[in-house]
Parts: structure tokens; sequence; C-alpha cells
């Protein structure tokens, strides 16, 4: 990770990966790393058991409850996903928790293990209109009184339905379909060469983004990998050692005799005559 | 009429009432959303028996923009300026925190002296949202002249802000991979000499009038309460969980940036009250000038933002002259840059708060989902159990000292 991003204990990832799964057991769907983040993905009804035993047990002890994010895919079955964020402040180590839902399923709610989580449940079911059982005043709470609908849905239209002003005739505040001086535009810059998604053979090499910020088919947490891989690891030497000792003593020294490590039957090609193009040719 | 004569009479019985007498019963009144105790729009429908508060229900989203949704429509660099209007108070923070979220899906590398800048006015910013938080709190509970000080202070401030970045409030300051623009060396000096001269005698001439005044601890000392477990199930953070006494700071714990090269103390609250958070922050200022100056001292000199053309634009002067970073600018200010697909939490220390973004990307240009993690939301939900069994003027020194924001609690 070379980014200044804020620096937790994220040596303990493995270990804690390790640890959740012997404590969640069934309940646990999947628990992947990924930037340098715990997720886990939990059984929906056993939501409840999992964050408990995640705050109780020591070793794991995430004493606190930070977030809840409501995600929308549309795409997915269950579509809407409720990510928990904890932090544990005694061993200095956050992770997210995961869990996958619809707008008829409800999810069990959290409140008897922290009381906090009462407005963020009632956030995302204001915003996704994903329900919670066991939550006892669940209202909406950002939008307007009388609102209607779901606005962090994607399936809802950024403008909205309705609009307000203020009726003169009527002398107070009145709601009215929404009417748009000029239509939404939303830009797609999307550039059609850059849409597939498959991998020409030979071209592996093309999948790594030739620099920071270009479009990748990569997840962010192959292209931290890719750098660490890449990136220089020897320390650097020594200042009453400027620069490193050979010896030539033996040809295995020199590699005196060797082939070129270019020129092995692994690295030529197999037919001659056709020359794989490094990155991306002019011709793909 | 006949019943209020038999009282004068002495006919009916208070002590023992019978049908026809008048029973008290709980009273229920509004707080806000027009006040100007209520630090924006909060409206609190509060339950009092006589002065004495029973229950109080906080309706928040009076000021809700749909921030977040707004973010999905947007690339990433025309997001940033939505941050600014979160937290109104201190945005060069909000913007920290989501240009931190980017670089961490990027995986880009922030040269040393951009590092240094940000800290820096990340400090500045701490330093002029305390002043309006403390001076507003003190002007809650009924003293003025503070106030006016500590206002000089965020003006002065505001005025390093715009030389800066060239604007006083909403900055736009920082981007993926460093900063806008770099610093003149005079505006450097003179903030050295503000740090040195004006902040601490403006500074501390205001907070002598308050920190031993006898009126002042009346009025914040035993006043709401919170204890360790309280705050840590509560999700409190920043000021509010340190006055609770728990050491607990993203600065020093989880460093980012060049926040672990710093030295830097952390106040500690040991009563929970309101005095104690008002004092926290009284002594976060301390701390955040000594940030500053050890930040004039060290920061080196070289360039300000990363150079890497994919995420960061070239300068003007430079697409005079070069066809690939003319190339370049077109590409970042229509498409902007792709940010690999992935899930990230960052949270910082904003100067309310444990301040997130959950960043989620699905490698296009524009955020899949960018949920804000509002230092407001956690700690004002705690409003009705710390304010149980308080008089009815507390309210506001509590309200004071929770350091509450409606741009970013209702986003």
């Amino acid at each position: 990770m070379r980014a200044p991003a804020p620096a937790y204990a994220a040596n303990l990832n493995g270990e804690t990966i390790e640890a959740v799964r012997i404590t969640l057991g069934g309940a646990l769907i999947d628990a992947v790393e990924q930037v340098g983040e715990v997720a886990l993905y939990v059984e929906r009804t056993d939501i409840v058991d999992a964050l408990t035993k995640l705050r109780d047990t020591p070793g794991l002890e995430y004493q606190q409850l930070m977030e809840i994010a409501g995600v929308d895919y549309p795409e997915r079955p269950e579509r809407f996903e409720v990510v928990y964020c904890l932090l544990s402040l005694t061993r200095n180590h956050r992770l997210h928790v995961h869990v996958a839902t619809d707008d008829v399923k409800p999810v069990p709610s959290v409140t008897g293990i922290w009381p906090v989580a009462g407005w963020l449940e009632r956030e995302v079911y204001d915003m996704y209109g994903v329900l919670f059982t066991g939550n006892a005043d669940l209202r909406r709470i950002l939008t307007d009184y009388g609102f209607r609908g779901h606005p962090q849905r994607k399936d809802f239209p950024l403008s909205g339905f309705v609009e307000m002003r203020y009726s003169e005739e009527q002398k107070r505040v009145v709601y009215q379909p929404v009417s748009l001086a000029q239509d939404f535009r939303n830009f797609d810059f999307q550039s059609p060469w850059e849409g597939a998604q498959y991998v020409l053979p030979g071209d592996e090499k093309g999948m790594l983004p030739e620099a920071k910020g270009a479009p990748t088919p990569l997840k962010a947490d192959d292209i931290v990998k890719a750098d660490a891989a890449r990136a220089p690891t020897a320390t650097p030497k020594a200042g009453s050692e400027p620069y490193a000792k050979t010896t030539t003593d033996s040809t295995a020294n020199t590699g005196a005799g060797k082939a070129d490590a270019g020129n092995t039957a692994a690295e030529k090609p197999a037919d001659a005559d056709v020359v794989p193009t490094k990155g991306e040719g002019q011709n793909q | 009429m006949s019943d209020y004569v038999d009282e004068l009479m002495h006919v009916t019985d208070a002590g023992d009432p019978t049908t026809g007498d008048v029973t008290i019963s709980n009273y229920t009144i509004n707080f806000g959303p027009q006040h100007p105790a209520a630090h924006g729009v909060l409206r609190l429908v509060m339950e009092l028996d006589g002065e004495i508060i029973e229950r109080i229900d906080p309706h928040v989203g009076l000021l809700h923009r749909g921030t977040e949704k707004l973010i999905e429509y947007k690339t990433y660099a025309q997001a940033i300026p939505y941050f600014d209007r979160l937290d109104y108070c201190s945005p060069m923070c909000m913007e920290h925190t989501f240009v931190l979220a980017i670089e961490k899906l990027l995986d880009i590398e922030v040269p040393i002296r951009a590092q240094y800048l940000r800290v820096f006015f990340a400090e500045l910013t701490r330093i002029s949202n305390h002043m309006l938080n403390l001076g507003s709190h003190v002007m809650d509970v009924g003293a003025m002249t503070p106030n006016l000080w500590l206002f000089e202070i965020r003006e002065d401030c505001y005025n390093f802000f715009e030389r800066a970045s060239g604007a006083r409030m909403h900055h736009n300051y920082m981007r993926p991979g460093g900063v806008h623009q770099d610093v003149p060396l005079k505006l450097l000096t003179d903030i050295a000499d503000w740090l040195d001269t004006r902040l601490p005698r403006l500074f501390e001439d205001a907070i002598s009038l308050v920190a031993d005044n006898r009126i002042f601890k009346q009025r914040n000392v035993d006043i709401a309460t919170v204890s360790r477990e309280d705050a840590i199930a509560w999700g409190f953070s920043g000021p509010m969980i340190r006055a609770a006494g728990i050491p607990w700071d993203l600065r020093k714990s989880q460093p980012y940036d060049v926040y672990d090269r710093m030295e830097f103390d952390i106040p500690v609250g040991t009563r929970g009250d309101c005095y104690d958070r008002f004092m926290v922050r009284v002594e976060e200022v301390r701390q955040s000038a000594r940030i500053m100056k050890q930040c004039l001292r060290d920061m080196p000199e070289g360039p300000i933002a990363s150079t890497d053309r994919k995420v960061v634009p070239p300068k003007r002067a430079e697409m005079k002259q070069s066809m690939e970073a003319l190339i370049h600018h077109f590409k970042l200010y229509t498409e902007g840059y792709h940010v690999p697909a992935g899930e990230v939490y960052v949270a910082t220390e904003s100067p309310k708060g444990e301040f997130g973004v959950f960043l989620v990307s699905d490698g296009s240009n524009k955020p899949y989902r960018c949920k804000i993690r509002p230092t407001a939301f956690s700690h004002l939900q705690a409003m009705d159990f710390m304010s149980r069994g308080h008089m009815l003027a507390d309210t506001t020194a509590i309200l004071g000292a929770m350091d509450i924001v409606f741009g970013e609690c209702d986003r």
C-alpha cells in the first residue's frame, strides 16, 4: 500500500480472518481481504449473533459500530447490501460485515448490541427501504415528513419526482411534479474500445493499467498486490557499503556459459514469424 | 371561572384531585428548527416535566441535500467540492477523507510536501472549527466577549485559506495525489508569525475569561456526564470520546499522511461532562498549533502533487507547449480518471470526531456508492440519554459541547 491512507493494524488482517472463521462458523459465508481491509459476508438471519460474537470474543473485540451503509445492486437477486463498519479500540483494527437482503426480507436489528444502530438503521430504511426487525423506532430520518420512495435506490431518479415551492394563492408551501427547464443530462465518457472485457492471448500484461487512473478491468486489490510485487524490496545499502560485493571465483557467480534469460526455449515464441507485441499494439 | 373561584376559596384540594381538577401532565415543546442555539436547523421535540427534561426526540434531515446521491452522478474530481459543503466549519478535513479514500483504491503515491501541506491545512481547519464551536458554546451559556475574540482568529484562518486556495470557505484544495497548488513562502511565514504571536495572545485571553469562570463552570460541570461504556456503545469519537476518558485519536492510532512524524499530545477528560468536552477542544487548539509549527519546520521542498498524469492534471503552462499535456488535461476534465473496483472504508480525525467515507467503486469514472459517515449522527442520537433529568436550559450547553453542524449531519 503506497497511498497515505489511515494506517491501522492491517498486519492483523490475516489472523483476524482465521479467528473469525473459527468463531462464526456456519454463519460466515465468506471472509476476504480487499485493498487491505477485511470484509466478512454473513448470513442475514445470523447477523445479531455474529456481531455479538465479534464484539465479545477475546481476540476480536470490535467494541464500536461506526457506520451502517446500504448499497444497492439492482442486478442481484437480493439487491441490497447492508454493511456494518466495526472498529476495535483495543486492537486498533477495522473490518466491515456485509449482509445481503431485498426490500421484503427484514434484517434483524442490532440495536440490542449497540444503541447507536437505531439511527443508522433508520437511515438505511429511509434511503433504501430495507426493513429491520426489532428496531423500535423505524421512522424516516433524513427525508421530509411525508416523503414517498427511497431516494438512494439506483432506480430513483436524481431529480426526484416532486419539487416544492411557496404558493402565493394558498399562502403555504406546496408540492408539485418536477418540471425541468432542461432535460437531465448524464454523460457517458466510456470509450467504445475500452469496453472490452476479454484478454487477447499473449496480452496478459495489458491487464495492468499503464498508469494510475487509467481504465482497468482489475480490482483495486489486484493492483495493490501487483504493485507490491513490482516495488523494490531490497533495502538501500549502508553508507559504508556503497556497492554490492561481487565475486568472480567461479562460473556459477558470473553466469558464463549459460543461455541468456531471454533466449531460453520457454521464452521463444512457438511460431518465430509471429512476434507478440508488448502491451497494447496497434492491431489490438 | 367558577372552578377558579372555588380554588381561590380553597374549596378544592390540590393534594387530593377529584374530577374536574387540572392534573399536571408532561409538557411537550418544540425547540427549533429556527432557534439560534440549535446550531442550524435542528428540531428537538422535548417532553418536559416542569423544567426537567424527560425525553428528547431530535428531528434531523431539514438540511438534507442528497449529497451521496449527487456524488454517484459526478466524476471523482467533481465530487470533491461536495465535501466542502458537508461540514462547512471544517471543509478541508472533509476533503481530506475523501481524497485519502480515492488514493487507497488507486494505490497512488503522494509527495511528501503535499502530505505536509494537507496535514498543515487540516490542523488550521481544526483551529478554525474549534474557534466557532468554543465561541458559540460560551455564547450559548451566556458569555459574549470570548466569542468575538475567537471569531477574530477564525477570520485570520479564513484569510489564510483564501491565500492558499482562493476561497474562504469552500476550498476544493485537496486532490487525489496531492493538493491543487503550492503555497507561497510568504503565506507560510505569515502563518508562522501568527502562530507565535496573535493566535496564543487572542486565544489564551479569550479562554482565560471562561475557563475558570464560576458561572461558566456552574453551567457546564457535571452536565451530561457520559461514562466510558456509554461513549463506546453509542459510537462516540473525537473530543466526545476523549472527554469521556478514552485516549483515542485517529491521528495517533491510525496515522495518515505525515501524522506519524508529528509529536503531539492527546488531551483526555476525567469526568465526561460538558466542561471536559470544552477543555479537550481548548487543548486540541494548542496541540494543533504545535503540529503546524512542526510542519513549518520540517516541510521539504518538492512537488505538491503526484506526477502521474492519468490522475493529476498538468499545469496550464505545460499545456501551451506539450500536446500530451493538453490531451491529459482534456481527458481528465471530461472523462476523469478511472478508479479500480473495490470497497474501502476510510476514516480520519475530523475536528468533530471520526469522519468516514465508505467508497464503493465499480471501476468506472464515477463512484458507485459513497456513504458518508457523519460525526454528528451518533452524538446527536445520544442527546436523549445525555439530557434526561437535566433542566431545559442545559440543552444549549449539551448541544454546544457536542459540536454539531447540520451540513454534515443531514448531508
